[in-house]
């Protein structure tokens, strides 16, 4: 989303999307070291094509994200990607761009799962025929390594997944987020502008220590001009399962997102119950469905 | 050169610095920097947390000083006090915003920059101890941190995890880092550990149970108990009130009493 300044480049540039943008000898004193160097710069007209060439094979990208960590956007994208593939005919794609903790793999039982290069790129990891997956996890060797990256790289790498990863026609592409508004997030808005992004789901739980997060998460996206197709307020509520009764363990102290999503004017998609067995996919499926068609006709 | 640097620094008063990490989000890493707080002051300790979370900065609002704002004075930035005590001071990007719905988003150099200056420009005074809550992740805002805090006397880390396994193999990555970053690691928090239903007392254990202690015993680190998820502790963080003062009785009590205490003792040991 920076533009780079016009004029001409120095002698022996190594590119402005390389993984030396900005930081080479050649770069002294070049305006768009700044630039370059936050790996900000808009892809390369090559790259940009190669980009938009996968994403025209997308039907509908969807975002999953929140301000605050831990409040089940990994479970959420999880549940949502097999509630959209139980229509076989359906082709969807989930892809895990929390590159320093990618929950994915585990949730979706590919834990030790690797990722093979083809011909036509890398192949995800496919759960079932129509479901295909991608994560950094992936491309760890041990359940220890740990990827210990500053911006740049890290926004090499979601760059690569989406010019990379052959996921074929997809119907759905689901992309799993990490907490917060930073690196990550800038550049999947940034490289998914060729392609139809349905918009954003933000998930939350109802106390306020997580609201605060992300009501900054919903002016993120109005910065970004990402649609929001709603809110999902998770670990709502704990049913004993012996008496029966309901505690509110993490208490919606401000109106939890039922308030919160009045007062900003984005839909409430449901409420999710803290759940020891994990959730109920037809449940988000039917609440995701409803709100996507709605927008993609 | 660098030793009278060190010592004319605003952090030449700190005794002790501690880092409270995690490689997961939603843990309770700003729950237990707070309560580590409250419990440290409670034992006549004078404490500063410096909140790196700055997207998600939960440490104003904890201490219900969310309105309040940053002051400058000759050698810097005048942390915010709790109350009039003046026992725990902090400092955090949240004091910073002019609107608390404003996100804050930066790419990693601009957070780098921000991050320095909160080490080196905050006028702390004399801590016992300095306690830094960071976001999850194993990125930008940690590496600056430890980078940044590298000449002073790091205490180490603090990591919290939840049991089940999703968050236990993150919380494995964050132990990798610490060891790259040759920072020592005082003990794995286990923290959701258990619900205990206040109406019938049947323990669920909706996170599962056990994953922090064996990643202790796995990774050869100290385990510093088991935290049980308590709806007063949620309640407390919440308004911004002193659960440690409060809610002695509640069921997180005896936990986050524990860990202030074995911190203590680390400390004095090393003093003797």
């Amino acid at each position: 989303m920076a533009e780079l300044a016009d004029g001409p480049r120095p002698q022996e540039c190594p590119g402005s999307s390389s993984a030396q943008a900005g930081r080479a000898a050649a770069c002294q004193g070049c305006p768009n070291q700044g630039i370059c160097a936050a790996g900000a710069a808009a892809p390369d007209p090559a790259e940009a094509a190669a980009l938009r060439a996968r994403l025209r094979a997308v039907r509908h990208a969807v975002l999953v994200l929140s301000g605050k960590g831990g409040v089940g956007k990994s479970t959420f994208s999880a549940l949502l990607a097999l509630g959209l593939a139980a229509d076989q005919a359906k082709q969807v794609a989930l892809l895990d761009i929390d590159i320093c903790g990618p929950s994915i793999p585990r949730m979706m039982g590919l834990d030790g799962e690797q990722v093979h290069q083809s011909g036509s790129g890398w192949s995800p990891v496919y759960v079932e025929e129509n479901l295909g997956v991608m994560s950094v996890g992936f491309l760890l060797s041990s359940p220890d390594d740990a990827v210990i990256w500053r911006g740049p790289k890290k926004n090499g790498l979601i760059k690569q997944f989406l010019r990379d990863v052959d996921w074929g026609e997809v119907d759905y592409l689901i992309i799993d987020t990490p907490p917060g508004t930073s690196d990550e997030h800038l550049s999947i808005v940034q490289y998914l502008g060729a392609a139809h992004v349905a918009g954003a789901v933000i998930v939350t739980t109802p106390q306020e220590v997580s609201l605060q997060d992300v009501r900054k998460e919903i002016n993120f996206c109005h910065k970004v001009k990402l649609p929001i197709i709603g809110v999902v307020e998770n670990m709502s509520g704990f049913i004993c399962p012996k008496c029966k009764n309901e505690s509110q363990i993490f208490p919606p102290t401000t109106g939890g997102a039922e308030k919160m999503c009045q007062n900003l004017n984005v839909s409430l998609l449901g409420k999710v119950p803290l759940d020891p067995q994990i959730g109920k996919p037809p449940l988000l499926e039917h609440f995701f469905e409803s709100k996507v068609t709605g927008t993609a006709t | 050169m660098e030793e009278v640097a060190r010592e004319r620094s605003n952090l030449a008063g700190v005794r002790h610095i501690l880092l409270v990490l995690s490689g997961k989000g939603g843990v309770g890493k700003s729950t237990i920097s707070t309560e580590l707080a409250l419990s440290l002051r409670h034992s006549g300790k004078k404490v500063g947390i410096l909140d790196v979370d700055l997207c998600g900065p939960s440490i104003p609002r904890m201490f219900r000083v969310q309105d309040n704002s940053v002051h400058q004075c000759d050698s810097g930035w005048v942390p915010v006090f709790v109350d009039q005590d003046k026992s725990i001071s902090l400092m955090s990007i949240g004091f910073l915003l002019e609107n608390p719905d404003d996100a804050v988003v930066w790419r990693g150099p601009k957070k780098n920059a921000l991050i320095k200056q909160f080490v080196a420009d905050v006028a702390w005074g004399d801590l016992d101890f300095l306690i830094v809550d960071t976001p999850p992740g194993t990125s930008d805002e940690h590496i600056s941190t430890v980078e940044a805090l590298r000449p002073y006397q790091l205490l180490g880390a603090i990591l919290v995890t939840t049991p089940q396994a999703v968050s236990v193999g993150d919380v494995r990555r964050e132990l990798t880092f610490c060891k790259k970053m040759n920072l020592r690691v005082l003990g794995i928090v286990e923290n959701m550990s258990g619900f205990v239903c206040p109406h019938c007392s049947e323990c669920t254990n909706i996170f599962s149970k056990g994953g922090g202690e064996e990643l202790a015993k796995h990774a050869g680190v100290p385990f510093l108990g088991c935290v049980p998820l308590d709806p007063q502790l949620s309640q407390s963080l919440e308004e911004g009130r002193d659960f440690i003062q409060e809610f002695p009785k509640s069921s997180a009590f005896p936990a986050l009493a524990h860990i202030a205490q074995q911190i203590l003792d680390g400390t004095s040991q090393q003093s003797s």
